[in-house]
């Protein structure tokens, strides 16, 4: 936002589009663009005259692998959208390799683009007019929403808590550097040559982990993970089978996924939703009895949603409210079934259920619209109503990771080195600062603070 | 008359602490006829505190201070008695000089440097009010009702607007050292401006001849090869050391049973206290696990036996300080000759400046030093400079000075007050910086010398001696640039010798330097390299061996650069621009940012508001634009 780089984003609406775009602006936008794309025919990106089209194959520079084929477009400035050197790729669409290529460029050297930044610098640059400078503030404001990023953290697990754990560990540290090179006369231990490596190299071990799992995007690669669950004979094998039917998706080959358990992956308007432990349901129709409770137990547990299913023509036994139970903390809908035969309970029986989606209905006749609908309800309402926010919002996440991996890397060399801790703290302060770019904290005034409330000062 | 109705001075500066002594020097020297008024002309540069300067960052203010052309580093090496240069193997931008001093000395030469400039008079003289003429300051009137007029004022009063003191369950009007407490004065300038209230405090002073060294460590000096000052060379004294004992569970104990008799818990003080420097009280309640404190016995000076107890800070009543000193060892017999007390004072809002020094909505008005809400001299006498300075451009129709936070810790410190305001008195510290590996202590003569110059601070002399160091400084990086070594046995053997890894293809020395265990002075052993003075081989030293951290640090600087020099109109209405959040606009409106970076370190202001400010100059230019054409 601040400074005069070369940003990037995904510009066209994710979803199951054909084309996706992602866009490049700023004074490095042809070089960086260049050094991922291989035209199939001689040249290079450099060469190419403003507004031409080039066709070839986006590739990651260091691990030399295709990421996709794709049309790239060159428009230097100021004869562009944004009035400074552009760069979009057309790519094959689909979220992964849209996010891949974006991912690419920002390891290049691009920037993040802010919400509504390439119409800013449009702005700035004097290539819209004044009066729609109302409109460009909508922009920079409506996206900045934070509800949706939270919502993200609530699928994509504890990412920004284990973020904020390590931020910890880190503010730790720099706190008793810090505090050791203002304060030398006040008795403050110093930290260890050894034990500042110690703590960097967890941090930075932590960080990689996390950049594995952060990887792309959970949610999006993996499914969202999902267990139908019920007393027997409640009709979970009937329901599997009515949404595999419309919506068996044709995925073959999801990373990250092991095919040993037995499962299917549902595609509901393009979310993909994993369906765990299908075994366990087709094999004897009863699947907690097969598996015992333990099992079971440990299977909801690791579920993103769980489909709880209810018989409403017999009446509520023990297991149902274990059931009940168990899920109490899950993001859950309760499908009550089988409304063709005579009604058995009411629904306020179910006691102190929550913020549940129910769904009733009868597998036998009816329709399964509304439980898909709920479903994808449950996505739009808990992960992303719009999924290029949640694109973004992971983006960042893993891009900070990144930068503070570097900054990391950068503090522990210099620790190696045996160069003093001043310089070490350097590397610190910008681990500290890209971790908090998500949060857009004042670093170094939190360190002023901690310094106070954990060290006695005053000579 | 001493001081003549209607005479007519350009500045007028209240008070001659170190913010107005240093104020009142600047001025002078940029060709301004300065009257500098005191209560009391023996208390010119008293240091009521720590007979102490320097430190980190602190230090690195003294330094900038004497590169732009101020005296507190003279007036330091000059009367110091003791030198340490603190944190030698954290890194060379936070080493820091820390000085012992003979606080009378040092008064006494300031007095005599203020005396003996041309353009500065030094009067005795009680102000009790401004005299304005709309919002332009015009003089000031003192006790008796004379009016003393004069184009600018800069009010550098320290602890005394209004000031409490407290000892036990005694509190008086007065200043430090029995001094008047200036009532009236304070109570004038609340019908125009805000004041607040802060609360500071010292320790008692003891007999040296109390004391009993042999129960204390000794605390020697280490330094004597420069001093603060671009101008002095070695400091050639007979250093004077200091002596550290502890405090006990007895002594925290004799704290607890009488906290109920320190006006700080009795709700006597109600004004925040700084918490880098809290009184045993506080150190006993808020770190309870902490079984001892230290307690350093600093020399007052040559020629007395007065020491002062740094660390145990207190207004506890006289007896209990007494009971309490008798439990730590080398001090049972310690003879109280002044207690210590807190003392509470009206301070402004530094929320209410503008990044010159200048109160907002007065014109003509400059403060600096504790009534901006800071603590220390050092913190003083870089705010005084800057407000002499600015005081002194405009009186002479000149752009005034603002340094930039990558170009000095008074840049830091001044930004901090006018951007963040403070909570408590505000005390420099080198976390605050964020390029601190430029803004070292030994290049501030670099980084502010042709400032310094500029403002016509600096004499030509000096400049053209800062001008030959540099060359030098160059021409003996240039020197180790060109020394290449070959690998060879012989080579190997003596790099062994000095202790670092053997080389297997051509280097220069300035490559070996950047390795961390390398240093001038070992490369010599080895290697025949010219005899420099200690400050150029130092400095050679740090260029060459951090130059890619220093690197890296500068291509920040210029990142940021382009928004910090992106100008905000002087008069904005921010509750109308669209699109800023509420708080930001509260915020924004409050601060009055002159620049789009002072605006992005006000907290509550986002990343999203400033691209808002963006949109909304690039709007404001174009209609502007289009009015003209």
């Amino acid at each position: 936002m601040l400074r005069d780089d070369t940003i990037a984003a995904i510009s066209t609406a994710l979803g199951e589009a054909g084309i996706g775009i992602v866009r490049l602006s700023g004074s490095e936008s042809i070089s960086i663009a260049d050094r991922v794309f291989k035209p199939f025919r001689e040249g290079s990106l450099k060469n190419v005259p403003t507004h031409r089209v080039k066709l070839g194959k986006v590739f990651d520079p260091e691990s030399k692998r295709i990421i996709d084929e794709a049309l790239v477009l060159v428009m230097r400035g100021p004869r562009s959208f944004t009035g400074e050197d552009v760069v979009e790729f057309q790519c094959h669409g689909g979220i992964i390799v849209l996010q891949r290529v974006l991912e690419l460029l920002l390891n290049q050297g691009a920037r993040l683009a802010e919400p509504g930044e390439f119409t800013k610098r449009a702005f700035l640059n004097g290539r819209i007019d004044l009066s729609q400078a109302e409109a460009v503030i909508d922009v920079i404001r409506s996206k900045t929403d934070l509800s949706l990023e939270v919502a993200i953290d609530q699928l994509e697990g504890s990412l920004s808590k284990r973020i904020q754990s390590l931020r910890d560990e880190l503010y730790q540290l720099v706190t008793r550097i810090e505090a050791s090179i203002d304060f030398p006369e006040d008795d403050i231990p110093e930290v260890e040559v050894m034990e500042m490596a110690d703590v960097i190299s967890s941090v930075q071990e932590q960080v990689i982990k996390l950049l594995k799992t952060a990887d792309d995007g959970k949610v999006l690669r993996e499914g969202i993970k999902t267990v139908i669950t019920g007393k027997p004979n409640v009709g979970k094998s009937s329901l599997l089978n009515k949404l595999l039917n419309e919506n068996r998706a044709l995925v073959t080959d999801i990373p990250g996924t092991t095919r040993d358990v037995i499962e299917e992956v549902l595609n509901l308007q393009g979310i993909p939703f994993r369906i765990l432990d299908t075994a366990g349901i087709r094999e004897t129709g009863d699947y907690v009895e097969q598996l015992g409770v333990e099992r079971s137990l440990k299977a909801l547990d690791e579920a993103d949603l769980i489909v709880f299913l209810l018989d409403a023509s017999i009446p509520l036994s023990e297991e149902d409210f274990q059931i009940l139970e168990a899920t109490k903390n899950k993001k859950r809908i309760i499908v009550i079934n089988k409304l063709d035969l005579p009604r058995a309970w009411e629904i306020k029986e179910l006691s102190d259920i929550g913020e549940t989606r129910i769904v009733e209905t009868s597998l036998l006749s009816g329709d399964i619209d509304p439980l898909i609908e709920a479903m994808i309800s449950f996505v739009s309402s808990g992960i992303m109503r719009s999924r290029e926010s949640g694109i973004v919002t992971r983006t960042r996440h893993k891009h900070a990771l990144e930068q503070a991996l570097q900054d990391l890397k950068q503090a522990l060399n210099t620790v190696n080195e045996g160069y003093p801790v001043d310089l070490v703290s350097i590397g610190l302060y910008g681990a500290l600062e890209s971790l908090g770019e998500i949060t857009g904290e004042t670093v170094r005034d939190n360190i002023i603070e901690q310094i106070f409330s954990q060290f006695c000062i005053g000579k | 008359m001493y001081l003549l109705e209607h005479s007519n001075y350009d500045i007028i500066v209240i008070g001659a602490g170190h913010a107005g002594c240093e104020a009142a020097l600047a001025a002078a020297k940029m060709g301004c006829e300065v009257l500098l008024l005191t209560l009391n002309l023996d208390n010119v540069a008293l240091m009521p505190c720590n007979p102490s300067v320097g430190g980190p960052a602190k230090a690195n203010l003294v330094r900038e201070i004497d590169a732009l052309g101020g005296e507190m580093a003279k007036n330091l090496d000059a009367t110091l008695m003791q030198l340490r240069m603190l944190n030698t193997r954290k890194g060379p931008a936070v080493q820091a000089l820390r000085a012992q001093l003979d606080r009378k000395l040092y008064q006494r030469r300031m007095k005599h440097v203020l005396e003996s400039t041309e353009g500065l008079y030094l009067k005795e003289g009680i102000v009790v009010d401004l005299l304005f003429s709309g919002d332009q300051v015009q003089g000031v009137v003192l006790i008796d009702g004379t009016k003393i007029y004069s184009k600018a004022v800069i009010i550098a009063t320290g602890t005394y607007l209004a000031s409490e003191i407290y000892i036990g369950e005694i509190s008086y009007p007065s200043a430090p050292q029995a001094q008047h407490s200036s009532i009236d004065f304070s109570k004038n300038l609340a019908k125009r401006f805000n004041l607040r209230r802060f609360k500071t405090g010292t320790p008692p002073r003891v007999n040296s001849r109390s004391i009993d060294k042999s129960k204390m460590e000794i605390q020697p000096g280490n330094h004597s090869k420069y001093g603060f000052s671009f101008e002095t060379k070695g400091i050639e004294i007979e250093q004077v050391p200091c002596w550290l004992t502890y405090t006990n569970e007895k002594t925290h104990e004799i704290v607890k049973n009488n906290l109920h008799r320190s006006p700080l818990f009795s709700g006597g003080i109600k004004g925040p206290g700084p918490r880098y420097c809290p009184s045993i009280e506080i150190k006993v309640t808020e770190f309870p696990d902490r079984l001892s404190h230290q307690v350093f016995a600093e020399p007052e000076g040559w020629d007395t036996d007065e020491v002062y107890l740094s660390g145990v800070s207190t207004s506890l009543p006289v007896e209990v300080q007494l009971e309490m000193l008798k439990t730590i060892p080398g001090l049972e017999n310690a003879e109280i000759m002044r207690p210590g007390y807190a003392i509470e004072y009206d301070c402004l809002d530094p929320l209410d400046l503008e990044n010159t020094l200048k109160v907002k909505g007065a014109q003509g008005l400059y403060t600096a030093g504790q009534i901006n809400g800071t603590s220390g001299y050092e913190e003083a006498a870089g705010q005084g400079l800057v407000a002499g300075i600015n005081a002194a451009c405009f009186c002479l129709g000149k752009e005034p000075l603002v340094l930039k936070r990558s170009e000095a810790y008074i840049g830091v410190m001044i930004d901090d007050l006018v951007t963040k305001g403070t909570l408590e008195p505000y005390r420099i510290m080198t976390s605050r910086a964020e390029y601190r590996l430029i803004l070292r202590q030994d290049n501030a003569d670099q980084r502010l010398t042709p400032i310094g110059y500029h403002y016509g601070l600096i004499s030509e002399e000096r400049y053209q001696k800062f001008q030959q160091k540099q060359i030098t400084i160059d021409s003996f990086i240039e020197e180790l640039k060109g020394i290449e070594i070959n690998p060879s046995n012989e080579i190997n053997e003596a790099l062994k010798e000095i202790g670092t890894a053997p080389i297997s293809r051509k280097t220069s020395l300035a490559d070996l330097l950047r390795r961390p265990e390398v240093s001038i002075p070992q490369l010599r052993k080895a290697f025949s390299i010219n005899e420099m003075d200690e400050e150029i081989e130092e400095q050679a030293e740090i260029t060459l061996k951090y130059s890619g951290y220093i690197a890296k640090q500068q291509q920040a600087i210029e990142r940021f650069q382009k928004i910090e020099e992106v100008r905000l109109p002087e008069s904005v209405d921010y509750s109308k621009i669209e699109g800023l959040s509420r708080e930001a606009r509260e915020k924004l409106a409050r601060v009055a940012p002159r620049t789009l970076g002072q605006a992005s370190r006000i907290s509550g202001v986002t990343p999203a508001d400033i691209s808002v400010l963006m949109v909304f100059i690039e709007q404001r230019r174009g209609v502007q634009n289009g009015k003209n054409s």
